[in-house]
């Protein structure tokens, strides 16, 4: 064993772990054991996962056919409204640092749990209550913005917008919290020879997630107290009704959201580095290009907000700068693919179904972030901007790497959270209908972005419905795809086989205990003299 | 020539022309440049796409797991590559940064000889203002081969203007000028879209770009685009139609944004304070010069205010013709 648990062998299933140790509702409410945090953090972002997707449905429903399908335009400007927010603010930020971060970190390290478990359970509670609080703003003040809130429309809107910045914020404050807490861990307990170069990679994504957090947050925390002042005082600050600047607040908004765009993928390169590394049974390739091409986007990442405002009338030299740096950012994820690339290099791959998912990880991820090459020139942004083509990248990002690389974690760590193994052939068949319907959606909407349709659009020219249409049958596709995929993970939950500690010859320390865990992680604190890549065969 | 409006339709539906596979036909100056660097761009992802994916596909057959017993490479870092797959890839990208700079920069700088035009955004209505005082909503009128400059500004939210046919757009934003302009290369109609979102009507924020040989654009700046022998109800339907009044007044009595105006003369209309009042010519008159003086029960105060645009000469056409819905 690469990472050996002192003397003792592993035993392959403990009779008393995380999960029946305690029982009842409150050893779950009240608990401060990491793992169980994880899951229910699990089970509240999946939930959201699944409301925003059911948005998402009626939405493609809706551009079936131009003007009214199902719904008039009042109501799909919320469901958009609703599909964004939900996606972003309650399930892309803080389900896989949430869910797969809080289960595997500490057990990565050799700790028995993060450094401080109670404000680990708070930010459970933030996330609960900011969650409910950002809903229910949206839905009773009708919001219809956008996720993005932009001044002053939602000015027409009344507090609405003042309470889902607060309601966003709380959840700010949740990812804080964990940030705060994975960065504390990560300095102070890892366990006897788990050096920063042992660390696994999906280790170093979720620091320099924490950092990003940290970092960006606190601005968002500003803006609100900003608009506030303009609302209750009648100060002028954005609105220019009262004498504001409403380029001001997109200011304010990207420099927090897009920060946020790499709190959402950086986790889910993490992920890919895990999956691929331990499916091709290879030691990963450019370890430490990896590691710091993670923290060199969380730091480019920051001087980059001014790209989603080249034409909306910033100056032309900050336009110019932001189109540079934007470019900059694109060099260290680049990097990372390449290293992915290199690591099949000579592997020994297995098409097991967390590899299927990484594999469409690299195809989709590679067109997003090619295509947003296009988005960062200037003059080729002019055209494409604020159109499908938008609305395509960033569901290719978004979507095809984070949400990928999120399933692709919860099919790689399943067994080790449930102690199960799932249906490898249903996995398949879910990862197969999910890349082909997503292709079909959203390729799609590259060419009707590129030929002028804009996005947020209700109505539409005739001529672009034959698209809308394929676009459409694709979202079926998808979904259909992620039904089987949860009747697949949660049949196991009943008839799936046992769960071996190790079901993939991983080397990282996840794989060297039980699966499921005890509450402890390890029965005897780990000594760890090799690094988690390391696959050769004197440590087989 | 170009026709007076009668009968322009509510919101335009001229179809965008499509040019190449991806991009719409190319028609203004600014067009093949911003087409060339989409070529360049284009030609440098499917390179990277094909390598990358290329060499994932190859790698996937290769190296396929035979038996568990499979070693594999211990080979773990090797710096030339990363400093070569770092080095490419940032001459690559600073060569796109360039070529997009110079496109952006070109549509940036107006030729000192640009003829100006007013756009005002407002939900969600274009509405444009000739240096004469002609006022033209709905439809831009340009003339061919002349460098055109428009400084936007908006009445409410922010709303963005984009001819996807000339390859430009800029944001309309409310207390602010912001300018583009394009010198269209060919007469025919476009479509103009509103690309900031700004609410319901949002997808309906549409104009026509008429581009016209600068000899009609001339004749048609004279006249001020109208035909005033028309019967007044004639006239007004025309007016009606130019204005979008349509997008928020049905005449067939089905309620929208604002009431239907179906049998509306001389009707009594109950206002928002309880007052009863009688929709007669005075009332009309204010209701469409400024509607928010008395405002309808059971509706917002969202109707523009007309008083800075339409004459009276207009408002009296509307007026017969909306007497004539009964
Ligand atoms: C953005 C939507 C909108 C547009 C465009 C619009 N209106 Fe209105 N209009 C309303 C609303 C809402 C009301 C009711 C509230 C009020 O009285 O201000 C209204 C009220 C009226 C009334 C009084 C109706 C009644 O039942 O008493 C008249 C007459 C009228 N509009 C005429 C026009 C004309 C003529 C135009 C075009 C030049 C026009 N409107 C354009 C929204 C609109
Ligand atoms: C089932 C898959 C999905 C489908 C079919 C889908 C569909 C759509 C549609 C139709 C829009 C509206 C586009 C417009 O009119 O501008 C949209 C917007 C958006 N989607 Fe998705 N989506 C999916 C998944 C996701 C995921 C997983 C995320 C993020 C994690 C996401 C994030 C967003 C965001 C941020 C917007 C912008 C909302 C706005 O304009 O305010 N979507 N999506
Ligand atoms: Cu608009």
């Amino acid at each position: 064993m690469a990472q050996a648990v002192a003397d003792s062998p592993i035993p392959e299933q403990s009779g008393t772990n995380y999960i029946n140790a305690q029982k009842g509702i409150l050893s779950w409410l009240l608990t401060v054991d990491h793992k169980r945090i994880g899951l229910m953090y699990l089970a509240s972002t999946i939930i959201a996962f699944a409301l925003g997707g059911f948005f998402a449905l009626m939405l493609r429903l809706e551009l079936l056919t131009p003007k009214r399908t199902i719904m008039d335009a009042a109501t799909y400007n919320q469901a958009f409204t609703l599909h964004g927010a939900v996606m972003v603010f309650l399930f892309i930020i803080p389900a896989v640092p949430g869910a797969i971060g809080n289960f595997v970190l500490p057990i990565m390290l050799g700790a028995k749990d993060v450094a401080f478990p109670k404000l680990n359970l708070l930010s459970l509670y933030l996330y609960w209550t900011g969650a409910l609080f950002t809903l229910s703003s949206l839905v009773t003040g009708g919001l219809d913005t956008g996720w993005t809130f932009y001044v002053p429309y939602s000015a027409t809107t009344g507090g609405a917008v003042v309470k889902v910045t607060l309601g966003v914020f709380i959840l700010g404050f949740s990812s804080i919290l964990t940030g705060l807490n994975f960065i504390v861990t990560v300095h102070k307990l890892r366990a006897p020879g788990v050096s920063w170069f042992r660390l696994p990679l999906l280790v170093w994504a979720l620091y320099a997630t924490s950092v990003v957090q940290i970092l960006a947050t606190p601005v968002l925390g500003i803006t609100l107290v900003l608009l506030m002042m303009e609302r209750v005082l009648h100060i002028g600050i954005f609105d220019p009704a009262l004498g504001g600047d409403p380029v001001l607040f997109q200011h304010f908004f990207w420099f927090y959201s897009h920060p946020a765009v790499y709190i959402m993928i950086l986790p889910g390169m993490g992920i890919i580095s895990e999956i691929i590394s331990v499916h091709a049974k290879r030691r990963i390739f450019g370890y430490k290009a990896i590691a710091f091409s993670s923290m060199a986007i969380a730091l480019i990442g920051f001087l980059v907000w001014g790209h989603h405002m080249f034409v909306a009338g910033q100056s032309h030299m900050a336009a110019t700068i932001f189109s540079f740096l934007t470019f900059l950012v694109a060099i260290p994820s680049g990097v990372k693919v390449f290293n992915w690339l290199l690591t099949l290099w000579r592997g020994s791959i297995k098409y097991t179904t967390p590899m299927l998912f990484a594999l469409s990880f690299m195809f989709l991820f590679t067109i997003g972030g090619l295509t947003g090459l296009f988005c960062g020139m200037l003059s080729v942004d002019m055209h494409i901007h604020d159109t499908y083509f938008v609305v395509a990248h960033f569901h290719y990002v978004m979507m095809g790497g984070t949400v990928i690389a999120f399933v692709g974690g919860l099919h790689h760590w399943w067994p080790k959270m449930t102690g199960k193994m799932y249906g490898e052939k249903l996995g398949a068949l879910s990862c197969a209908l999910v890349f082909i319907g997503f292709n079909a959606t959203f390729f799609t909407q590259f060419i009707l972005g590129s030929r002028g349709m804009p996005r947020r659009y209700y109505n539409y020219l005739d001529q672009f419905q034959p698209l809308h249409q394929f676009s459409t049958v694709g979202s079926w596709v998808i979904g259909l795809g992620f039904i089987v995929m949860a009747y697949n993970l949660l049949a196991s939950l009943t008839s799936g086989a046992r769960a071996p500690a190790n079901p993939w010859g991983g080397k990282s320390l996840e794989w060297q205990t039980a699966s499921p865990p005890i509450t402890e992680n390890f029965e005897v604190t780990p000594k760890v003299t090799h690094g988690p890549y390391d696959f050769s065969p004197e440590h087989q | 020539m170009i026709a007076p409006d009668t009968a322009a339709p509510v919101a335009s539906q001229e179809p965008i022309h499509q040019g190449s596979f991806w991009l719409p036909k190319a028609v203004s100056t600014l067009a093949p440049g911003v087409d060339n660097a989409w070529n360049i761009v284009m030609w440098v992802c499917v390179f990277f796409f094909v390598l990358v994916i290329g060499t994932m596909l190859y790698f996937m057959w290769k190296y396929k797991r035979r038996s568990e017993n499979d070693v594999t490479s211990n080979i773990d870092h090797s710096a030339r590559l990363e400093i070569a797959w770092t080095l490419l890839p940032l001459i690559i990208v600073m060569a796109l940064f360039f070529v997009g700079l110079t496109g952006f920069m070109n549509s940036a700088v107006a030729p000192s000889d640009s003829f100006e035009i007013q756009v005002t955004g407002e939900r969600w209505l274009w509405t444009f203002i000739y240096p004469n005082g002609t006022i033209s909503p709905t439809k831009l009128i340009v003339p061919k081969g002349k460098p055109v400059r428009m400084v936007m500004s908006s009445k409410d939210v922010i709303h963005s203007f984009f001819v996807p046919e000339f390859r430009i757009k800029r944001d309309v934003i409310p207390g602010q000028y912001t300018s583009i302009w394009f010198e269209a290369t060919e007469a025919g109609k476009y479509t103009l879209e509103c690309t900031e979102y700004c609410g319901q009507g949002h997808s309906d924020m549409l104009a026509t770009v008429e581009v016209v040989e600068p000899e009609a654009f001339k004749q048609w700046l004279e006249s001020g685009g109208e035909d005033k022998n028309m019967p007044p109800a004639k006239r007004g339907e025309g007016l009606f139609a130019k204005w979008q009044c349509g997008t928020c007044h049905s005449l067939d009595g089905s309620r929208k944004v604002g009431p239907s105006l179906k049998g509306l003369f001389n009707r009594d209309e109950t206002m928002n304070d309880g007052k009863v009042v009688k929709a007669d010519e005075n009332y009309l008159r204010e209701s469409i010069l400024v509607s928010n003086a008395k405002v309808v029960k059971g509706y917002e105060p969202v109707m523009p205010l007309f008083k800075d645009t339409l004459k009276d000469d207009q408002v009296d056409a509307l007026i017969a013709y909306i007497k004539e819905q009964k």
